[in-house]
């Protein structure tokens, strides 16, 4: 009875003592959003909680939740696949800055073609999209593959059912490339696609080319590298056919005029230089300009800018690009100017 | 009530304490009035607590449609556009493919409950009805996300591969229907998320069809055979009739799940918001757009069209439930006719 009582009492002591010493020096700070970066942000907050003991709570409920939850300010940082415009940045009083870059790559599935064979250009990626290009077999698919022994097999389309950012970089490339794609489809998380089956999430996407034949899709870099996937070359803005890879990713986002966009509303598609990959795109953090919780919003740049530091090689090993130093200190500079607590000092 | 005993009975001199003994005191009484109450207001409570959710539900699901409502009025029902970018909703597509899947599923499945219950109660040797009904039962048991796996991943390829190109080239060419199955054998489409809802549901019909064949009083049975009626004429004009009202409320449960059955579908019905005249296309259906769409949508005005959906989800199942009281009612009148 004693004994019970005894153990009763030191395990209250314990949990209470810890709980006081785990407050005293640890700080939570949560976020919400997109679910491409989950993965890279998920590994900084577990190197970054061993480094300095501080948590990081990360929820990916998807770029819209994200922006949703950051407006109703239950999250210290919101992410999102897609930027906001520089209008809806005004309105709503935030900041947003990039963390990573990452890319859509085009996938397909035909007997006997290895990655990398196939050759496609924007315009084409569309018109396939749009329905107009049904055959695998077609005149302008076979008069720019000439070797490559193409079928007459119909072209399934495989698009996402769900919302997403990387719904959102494919169609902005698309629109940029391809006018009546612009006019008739448009852009934005999630379209009105005019033909093709929808799979849910990357891995529905992946899953659906890989089991129907024929089929033509687009996935995140990671996905296509994991799962093996027979990715195509796609032209870019100067005219080469580059293949997916670390190089043409950061090939786009150094040819990025970061310092020239307002708002740091910039979307990787369609970069000039020579060897830049035309479906890239960064993922963005959003934070409030004005905070009333500066020692929060403190710990949310500090823990950014240890990622950008020493997160690279962490981004890297997960398939991920991480930003070169220049822009890096741009969006240092920006906190500086734009992250200011109630009376005007600045947060960083 | 000649079963309370006279406690007088016996005793000419009964003790008067010895008599207080033997009744009821009267605290005893309040105690047992106050417990009485009391269990009778816990039970309202709970019986209207269930009212008051379901009241709640409906609540929050119109006031999440308002806008929605107010934008698109009773359009939102015939339109079969749904564009996120220029915020253009209509729930045509996801209607048709709710109702088309749960149809496709009732119509492969109440026959074939129909015989697995048929064949459990009266058919099957003794030792066989015990393994037999709980692997029926086991069949309920499987998560829906497991089915929609197994759809996907098993069952796709091989109707893609060895079953599609059989229906297309023999009923694809039958002059009216004939359209209904045309398309390229992809294996995923309405008609096989059909086929997994048909398979999801037959557990729940087969095990109420079979409880309630079971209870049918073996007297009419037995009458019925010594007229001399053949299996199926006792099953089809003693066994039914008498059951009806179990068989249509199992079919019913079937068909909730069906309606509402969200992963399963998901896996398999290609999420397309296009409507076509093939089954073998793809389609979508409302708890699919849901399962899909809701978590990501930017704006209000999407978000306010998928809640509609959720409501007008919520007035199909009203709506086939009280359909289902309606042919209840129906079938009721026509006991005792003569035929």
């Amino acid at each position: 009875m004693h004994f019970f009582r005894f153990l009763e009492r030191s395990a209250l002591l314990m949990v209470a003592v810890g709980v006081a010493s785990h407050s005293a020096l640890a700080v939570d700070i949560t976020g919400a959003g997109a679910t491409f970066p989950y993965p890279i942000y998920a590994k900084w907050a577990e190197a970054y909680k061993a480094k300095t003991g501080n948590n990081l709570n990360y929820q990916s409920i998807g770029s819209g939740g994200g922006i949703r939850q950051i407006q109703n300010k239950t999250v210290d940082f919101g992410a999102s696949d897609m930027p906001l415009k520089p209008e809806e940045l005004e309105k709503s009083g935030l900041v947003q800055f990039p963390t990573v870059v990452g890319g859509d790559v085009s996938v397909v599935n035909l007997p006997g073609i290895k990655p990398g064979e196939i050759k496609l250009t924007g315009p084409i990626l569309a018109d396939i999209y749009l329905g107009k290009i049904k055959k695998w077999n077609d005149p302008v698919l076979t008069s720019l593959n000439p070797g490559v022994k193409l079928p007459d097999q119909d072209i399934t389309v495989v698009h996402r059912s769900d919302g997403s950012g990387t719904t959102f970089i494919w169609v902005n490339y698309l629109s940029k490339v391809s006018p009546e794609w612009k006019e008739k489809v448009g852009e934005g998380t999630s379209v009105n696609w005019p033909a093709g089956v929808g799979g849910k999430g990357n891995e529905g996407v992946a899953s659906y080319v890989q089991r129907i034949s024929g089929a033509i899709g687009y996935v995140e870099y990671a996905y296509a590298l994991q799962n093996k996937l027979t990715y195509t070359l796609v032209q870019n803005r100067e005219g080469n056919f580059v293949a997916p890879n670390v190089e043409t990713f950061k090939a786009a986002a150094t040819g990025a005029q970061w310092d020239k966009a307002a708002g740091m509303y910039l979307i990787l598609t369609d970069q000039s230089g020579k060897n830049s990959w035309p479906i890239s795109g960064a993922t963005f953090i959003l934070v409030y300009k004005s905070q009333d919780r500066p020692d929060r919003a403190k710990e949310v740049l500090k823990f950014f800018d240890w990622a950008y530091a020493d997160g690279d090689k962490m981004a890297m090993d997960l398939d991920y690009v991480p930003l070169p130093d220049s822009v890096v200190k741009l969006i240092q500079a920006s906190w500086k100017n734009q992250i200011k607590d109630a009376s005007g000092k600045s947060v960083w | 009530m000649s079963a309370v005993v006279n406690p007088l009975r016996g005793r000419a001199q009964a003790d008067p304490a010895a008599l207080m003994s033997r009744t009821i005191s009267d605290a005893s009484l309040r105690k047992h009035y106050r417990l009485d109450q009391l269990f009778r207001h816990a039970t309202r409570f709970f019986a209207f607590l269930v009212l008051a959710l379901l009241a709640g539900i409906l609540i929050s699901l119109l006031f999440g449609s308002l806008s929605s409502i107010r934008t698109f009025g009773f359009g939102f029902f015939a339109s079969a556009e749904w564009n996120p970018v220029t915020e253009q909703f209509g729930a045509l597509v996801p209607i048709v493919g709710t109702l088309t899947t749960s149809a496709i599923a009732l119509l492969i499945g109440i026959p074939v409950s129909f015989g697995i219950a048929l064949f459990l109660t009266e058919l099957s040797p003794k030792w066989l009805r015990r393994p037999l009904g709980t692997a029926v039962e086991l069949l309920a048991a499987i998560p829906s996300i497991i089915y929609g796996m197994w759809g996907l991943f098993v069952f796709a390829p091989v109707f893609a591969s060895h079953v599609q190109p059989i229906i297309k080239s023999t009923l694809g060419s039958v002059p009216v229907i004939g359209a209904l199955f045309r398309g390229p054998p992809m294996g995923i489409g309405v008609l096989t998320a059909g086929i997994i809802l048909a398979i999801m549901v037959i557990p729940f019909i087969a095990s109420v069809m079979r409880d309630v064949f079971e209870i049918v009083p073996a007297v009419l049975k037995e009458s019925a055979y010594a007229l001399g009626s053949t299996t199926w004429e006792v099953v089809w004009h003693v066994v039914l009739p008498y059951t009806k009202v179990g068989v249509v409320g199992g079919i019913m449960l079937g068909l909730g799940r069906a309606l509402g059955e969200t992963m399963a579908v998901t896996f398999v019905i290609g999420n397309a918001h296009r409507l076509s005249a093939s089954l073998m296309e793809p389609g979508n259906s409302i708890a699919s757009a849901l399962a899909n769409e809701f978590t990501e949508a930017v704006g209000d005005l999407y978000l306010s069209a998928l809640i509609e959906l959720g409501l007008v989800l919520f007035f199909i199942t009203f709506v086939v439930l009280a359909l289902s009281k309606l042919l209840l009612l129906r079938l009721a009148r026509r006991e005792g006719r003569t035929t």
